[in-house]
């Protein structure tokens, strides 16, 4: 069963724990820039939205790349960068329509959510399950739980 | 190891930028931010310095956690000498430009001297500049971030800066980072403008990388993560009602100071209340609190983020107070309301704004204006001053005047911006002003709570709850439930705050971890990340260190024994409280004293004696 990322900003209260454990995970070093999930502030709205890759079927940054660098793990369903491979050409941060896909001028690479393999760190470090990693075909399931409490039509709930 | 091995010495007389490596050997004894901060401040100045002229330095310190996982390690201090007090500043800020500071190298920022002109400060990385600021002097904080933001057309970029106010020379001054957390008291904002300095915009792309151990670090990181979680205050409390949690519960007890500290209980508690802050308003049937929000790395998420009604008179036709801003925190509402009498939740909330708009401490200007209430009521201010704003406690209209005056540096806004005890002195009743060593007081009474009395008459930046919170004990019952009206055994409980605080503001870490965490939490995880042992023990004494170091600083600068106690009001019997559980009760301070002295190693002159400087180092 692969399993998928789901976000709930109304949860996040922009800590960026998940940035920090992201960074540590891939490079080994708490650093938001070097983060392959961000958090954003809406200061106006009063509002934190934790955005990274969803993860497409079928992937532009995948189909982009001129040497194959980035493949399909069968098993978690991430799309994943081979640093060997990648030529650090950006041609996927261009075709990428979400702007997950991004590059690390340190090392020469691109850089995009992997799923840490389908043990995302960005999951377990989040303090109010405002990203949780839940069964891919369902990640509308909660929502469509609070929704059917929400019209059921019970008399006593409509009184 | 987690510090990063160097500090940027700015010299604004010159216009020079140095990189110079940290002292090792003292960030073993001093650890960082608070202590580290203070030892180089002491050895690199003279505590009799005027404090806005160019001998003074300011420093933006982090501590060894800052910037890493373990939960709260966003924090910074800014240490100085206080133009307020004339006692050694230190104030310390979340949010997240002390994280940006450390990502992007620097353990510490010195700055000395005075700029010729006015400049604000730009570090990326290993770079940086001093660059032309006449453009943004002359403007609010919020102003100054968007300029910044847009000028660099950076995002990422966060931003310490002073507003008006501090520009003005209000004597407490804050200097505001990423738009409404504030290095608050005693005046630091004040102290950076009078070195023309404007503002701070760091972007860090390095990271924390060399913690000693990482692997038992994130074990530390994740268990001390969950200990947060399922702690009553900072797992449900904190993050629901922030610190506004207490407005209600400090009343019942009858210890919320109001009506500049005549009376120990105010009707309107609820009116300003965290619950209240929940409550559909009457008129567009939204709550004030919109989210709560969390600093750098912080898992409680203590923050507020509110909004004004937009019909209500204090924002009519001003849209840029429409949106959502750093709401209220407890100190904050009680020093606006419950001290001034205002019930009126969208005006201190408003009030509030300012503060962070235009940077300055919201408990020192709260309890400025029920100063000058009183006065008014007294006959003594009168309309000319106030320019004919009927300046009666319980006014929301006279807070919210007041805010924009010394918001802008003008009128009667002057004379407020003196803080209480000049403001008091200026109208001949210096009894009036409600302060120790010049600062005034926080929400929480001391004929009440005995603990945080002695704990106010012998802070080292004046009266201040975060020195020593002893609230935990005596009202939470954090780590073991002290009785508040008694003063037995305060002296001992006040010391032992005062210490554990102090290693904790030399961290990296927030104080409110410490409602879940003791120094069995923090040692470890400052020994899994830091070069040396450390164990809670050493924490302790590094603690007592820097507090010992703090006291010999502003003894140094002419504070004597004289200097550590209360205002009669609140040590007498003709100021006892009038109401509640407290009721007929005053601070025993001058009782407490000795005592804690005593325990200190201090003699009777209230000065270290050889024996314990020798015992810690100093």
């Amino acid at each position: 069963m692969q399993k998928a990322l789901l976000i709930d900003p109304d949860k996040c209260t922009g800590c960026l724990q998940c940035e920090l454990a992201c960074s540590y995970e891939h490079e080994g070093v708490f650093n938001p820039s070097k983060s392959r999930i961000r958090v954003f502030t809406f200061h106006q709205e009063g509002r934190f939205v934790p955005y990274t890759c969803t993860q497409c079927s079928e992937a532009w940054c995948q189909q982009a790349c001129p040497v194959d660098a980035i493949s399909l793990n069968t098993d978690t369903g991430a799309k994943e960068v081979s640093d060997s491979t990648c030529v650090g050409c950006k041609v996927c941060t261009i075709a990428c329509p979400f702007g997950t896909v991004n590059y690390n001028q340190v090392t020469g690479k691109v850089i995009k959510c992997d799923l840490c393999g389908g043990d995302p760190k960005c999951v377990s470090a989040c303090p109010t399950q405002a990203i949780v990693y839940v069964d891919a075909d369902q990640t509308g399931y909660e929502k469509m739980r609070q929704w059917a409490r929400e019209t059921d039509n019970n008399p006593a709930a409509s009184a | 190891m987690s510090w990063t091995g160097k500090i940027l010495r700015v010299n604004l007389t010159e216009g020079t930028l140095t990189a110079e490596p940290l002292n090792m050997q003292w960030a073993q004894q001093y650890l960082g931010q608070r202590g580290l901060a203070s030892k180089y401040l002491l050895e690199e100045t003279d505590p009799k310095c005027d404090p806005l002229g160019p001998d003074n330095k300011m420093i933006m310190a982090t501590g060894p956690l800052t910037g890493t996982m373990a939960a709260t390690g966003g924090r910074y201090s800014v240490v100085t000498k206080s133009p307020l007090t004339n006692c050694i500043a230190c104030s310390n800020s979340g949010g997240f430009i002390g994280a940006e500071i450390k990502h992007a190298g620097w353990d510490m920022i010195i700055f000395e001297g005075r700029s010729p002109m006015p400049v604000y400060l730009y570090v990326e990385n290993d770079q940086a500049e001093l660059v032309d600021a006449s453009e943004i002097w002359g403007t609010s904080v919020w102003h100054t971030d968007e300029w910044l933001h847009n000028k660099y057309q950076d995002p990422l970029l966060r931003i310490s800066a002073v507003g008006r106010s501090a520009e003005s020379g209000c004597l407490y001054a804050a200097i505001i980072n990423d738009l409404h957390r504030a290095a608050g008291r005693s005046g630091v904002g004040t102290v950076m403008a009078s070195k023309n300095l404007k503002a701070v915009a760091v972007r860090g792309t390095l990271g924390v990388g060399n913690i000693k151990q990482p692997e038992r670090f994130m074990q530390l990181v994740n268990e001390n993560k969950a200990i947060l979680a399922a702690n009553p205050v900072t797992g449900q409390g904190l993050p629901a009602y922030g610190t506004q949690v207490l407005m209600n519960v400090i009343n019942e007890i009858g210890a919320l100071p109001a009506k500049n500290m005549q009376e120990v209980q105010f009707d309107g508690a609820h009116d300003i209340s965290g619950e209240a802050m929940h409550e559909p308003r009457k008129s567009d049937g939204k709550p004030n609190l919109t989210t709560n929000a969390a600093c750098f790395g912080c898992t409680i998420a203590c923050g507020r983020i509110s909004t004004i009604d937009q019909g209500h008179f204090t924002v009519e036709n001003k849209a840029k107070y429409w949106g959502n801003s750093g709401g209220l925190e407890y100190e904050a509402a009680w020093a606006l309301g419950a001290d001034t009498e205002v019930n009126d939740l969208d005006a201190l909330t408003y009030a509030n704004f300012l503060c962070n708009e235009d940077g300055y401490d919201p408990i020192t200007f709260g309890s400025t204006v029920a100063a000058a209430m009183e006065l008014y009521e007294m006959g003594v201010i009168t309309d000319v001053q106030t320019d004919g704003v009927a300046f009666n406690f319980g006014s929301a209209e006279a807070l919210a005047k007041a805010a924009e005056w010394v918001a802008a540096g003008e009128g009667f806004g002057k004379d407020l911006a003196l803080g209480s005890k000049r403001l008091c002195e200026k109208y001949g009743h210096p009894e009036l002003s409600m302060t120790v060593k010049g600062q005034e007081f926080p929400a929480y009474d001391p004929r009440g709570i005995q603990g945080i009395g002695l704990n106010y008459a012998t802070s080292n930046r004046g009266a201040c709850h975060v020195r020593g919170y002893t609230i935990a004990s005596e009202v939470l019952g954090v780590p073991v439930k002290t009785d508040p009206l008694v003063s037995e055994g305060k002296p001992e409980l006040v010391k032992a705050f005062q210490d554990a605080t102090a290693a904790v503001d030399s961290s990296g870490l927030c104080l409110f971890t410490t409602f879940a965490w003791d120094m069995t939490n923090i040692a470890p995880q400052l020994d899994a990340a830091c070069e040396g042992e450390w164990t809670p023990e050493k924490l302790v004494e590094l603690g007592e260190r820097v507090w010992n170091m703090e006291r010999q600083y502003n003894m140094q600068a002419g504070i004597t024994r004289a200097d550590d106690t209360l205002p009669e009001r609140l040590k007498s019997e003709e100021g006892a409280a009038r109401t509640g559980p407290a009721k007929g009760r005053f601070s025993e301070v001058e009782k407490m004293l000795p005592e804690y002295y005593e325990k200190r190693g201090w003699n009777e002159d209230g000065a270290p004696t050889d024996e314990t400087l020798k015992r810690l180092g100093l």
